[in-house]
């Protein structure tokens, strides 16, 4: 609801910001030297943002949105139009890393780059080994929500999914790859297991937890801890942030044991004739200010460290916002599992949601 | 050709619509579903997706789809013909403001329908609140089996009430006031002339009912909570997170083979020589 109203304003503030510029024939009357195109997630960058780059820069930005990253990969793929900046999920960034889709990004031209925090370039090794091809944008983590009122001590282990303490009050997620982490980072997995010994271990804690799951949802996790349905639910953190928009009394917590997180990159596509001005636009975005803007318009967790000793302390504080750092060192990034081991926990989930 | 001929190949043109949305829309993609059931991921010739369907895990999530298909079924006749009979001799406004309710439901989203009904039935749902209230224990039915068929019963129950409705309709009533006469009470008269001549009704009402509770998968995942799998579940997930669209597929032939041979028995075994009439 919240983004529909700001999606709203930003709309009149384009607006106007258009009407402003109309007679005085282009904006701050910059001389355009050349142009990039970019395509990103709707919604997922302040609009203000590209007019004030091209002011400052002189390049004018083409701006594309895609729902999903499939949407994006399809539009990339039938070269209708050249795209020089792509912004995906991690696991569309393996595919087009090992697609030789992207080219090096120049990192000698960024003066920003470090604004990024060290540890969201060590997320992007999972699928980009040098970061040669990635600039993270925003991040987010798999955790649990739960009613702060209703809990009898602290919150900050997998543990209380599978001690029976909250027997009938705990909503899982109902996807496979989602439920296996969890079960997997209980058990001190990687989540991106190749034995298949660790999966049976996980399959069979799952098979023990079912009776004292209250249901297997999707979408509707959030809600059901929102209405008091349930007094805890593995939910994604974007969708954590909502449910505590709804209910103050929520709370959100990435486990001690480490979770699964995505992250949301950038690259430049082998297409990108101008790696130059693609990269002064991926700089831009990191610069404190900018990234800011961003933050405050999607609220999503930024890896931009700047943005975040900015935030005051309520924000700060807010795990779904800003997961503590002991809890994201155990984090991984999920990377497409071989075919052998996606059939294989096919399988085992299917004989566990039999039972 | 006599002229009833030349006139009846003449209007078979007007199905011609009807006939090219059903070669496209089910014909099509029943070929395509074939075609993947046959085949194996590496393209081959192979009957392993459709046997599959005899593996313990899918074994028993037919079974529970089974119990839940004709579970539904009885408890959709059990409703319908009590209704049917209490609409028999309603004056001719009270029985259509009868069936409009019966099929007012149908105008709304089946998803929020089923979404309606986990609100009521949650926890802490209206049902619940509705008990407590009343000074009653509050009652787990969310994420059970009881509400899957309260779902699929409620989904379905106009499938079965309108067939049933139009076969009893069609009853003269001289051949009930012939059975009164001649001495039969009430319920004489319902089990040797009505539920009889009821039949046809009955059995494509069963067909609407039968089919869709045994391969529903929406219901059991929302108001099941994932919890309980049907067979549909199982075949959904062998699309979505499996991507295992030959498993899929020879399951979903080897589920229709089933329903077939099923339908096919029940038809034959009960036919009254007369078609069934589908409203």
């Amino acid at each position: 609801m919240k983004r529909f109203a700001k999606a709203g304003k930003k709309l009149i503030a384009a607006a106007l910001t258009l009407a402003m510029c109309l007679p005085a024939g282009g904006c701050g009357g910059t001389e355009i030297i050349g142009e990039i195109t970019v395509i990103n997630y709707g919604e997922y960058l302040d609009p203000d943002m590209l007019d004030k780059f091209t002011e400052e820069t002189g390049i004018k930005v083409n701006y594309e949105e895609a729902i999903t990253p499939e949407e994006m990969y399809t539009k990339y793929r039938s070269g209708a139009i050249n795209y020089d900046l792509v912004c995906t999920a991690d696991y569309m960034m393996e595919k087009m890393i090992n697609d030789g889709e992207f080219q090096e990004i120049p990192w000698e031209l960024f003066k920003y780059r470090d604004n990024i925090g060290d540890k969201y370039y060590e997320f992007c090794r999972a699928f980009d080994p040098e970061n040669k091809y990635s600039l993270p944008y925003f991040w987010g983590t798999l955790g649990i929500l739960y009613d702060t009122t209703r809990v009898n001590g602290p919150v900050d282990s997998w543990d209380v999914l599978f001690n029976g303490e909250y027997s009938g009050e705990i909503v899982m997620q109902n996807s496979m790859r989602d439920t296996f982490m969890v079960a997997l980072k209980y058990l001190g997995y990687s989540i991106n297991t190749d034995n298949p010994d660790e999966l049976r271990e996980a399959q069979q804690l799952l098979i023990d937890q079912k009776p004292d799951v209250q249901a297997y949802l999707v979408d509707e996790a959030r809600d059901e801890v929102v209405a008091g349905n349930a007094i805890m639910a593995v939910v994604y953190s974007g969708e954590a942030y909502l449910g505590h928009e709804y209910n103050n009394d929520l709370a959100y917590v990435v486990p001690k044991e480490g979770s699964n997180v995505w992250i949301d990159c950038w690259g430049i596509t082998r297409n990108c004739e101008h790696p130059e001005w693609a990269a002064a636009f991926l700089d831009f975005l990191c610069r404190e200010d900018v990234a800011t803007v961003n933050f405050e318009y999607i609220y999503y967790s930024t890896p931009n460290e700047r943005v975040i000793e900015g935030l005051d302390d309520e924000q700060r504080a807010d795990a779904s916002l800003v997961p503590p750092e002991d809890a994201t060192d155990n984090c991984e990034v999920a990377v497409q599992a071989s075919d052998e081991i996606t059939a294989l926990m096919n399988d085992l989930w299917k004989e566990f949601k039999s039972e | 050709m006599n002229e009833n001929e030349v006139r009846s190949s003449k209007r078979a043109y007007l199905a011609g619509p009807y006939a090219l949305w059903i070669a496209v829309f089910t014909i099509l993609p029943l070929i395509v579903i074939l075609k993947y059931a046959l085949t194996g991921a590496d393209g081959h010739f192979t009957l392993d997706n459709m046997t599959a369907i005899f593996s313990p895990i899918h074994v028993k999530a037919m079974w529970f789809s089974l119990k839940i298909a004709v579970g539904c079924t009885v408890f959709c006749i059990l409703l319908s013909y009590p209704m049917v009979l209490a609409m028999k001799h309603l004056g001719l406004g009270r029985k259509s403001f009868s069936l409009f309710v019966i099929i007012l439901p149908m105008w709304m989203n089946f998803i929020l329908r089923i979404l309606a009904w986990q609100m009521i039935l949650s926890n802490n749902g209206i049902l619940n609140l509705f008990l407590t209230k009343l000074g009653f224990e509050p009652v787990q039915i969310a994420n059970t089996s009881a509400a899957i068929m309260i779902g699929v019963v409620y989904d379905y129950l106009p499938y079965m009430i309108l067939p049933v409705y139009t076969a009893i309709m069609e009853i003269n009533e001289d051949l009930i006031e012939a059975a009164k006469d001649l001495g039969a009470g009430s319920f004489t008269v319902f089990r040797k002339v009505i539920f009889p001549l009821s039949v046809p009704g009955l059995l494509s009402g069963t067909v609407m009912v039968f089919v869709p509770s045994m391969t529903s998968f929406v219901i059991s995942d929302i108001l099941g909570g994932g919890k309980l799998q049907l067979i549909g579940n199982v075949i959904e997930q062998e699309f979505t997170t499996g991507n295992n669209w030959n498993m899929g597929s020879g399951l979903s032939v080897a589920l229709m083979v089933f329903v077939l041979i099923s339908m096919a028995f029940t038809v034959k075994n009960e036919d009254q020589g007369r078609e069934s009439v589908i409203w």
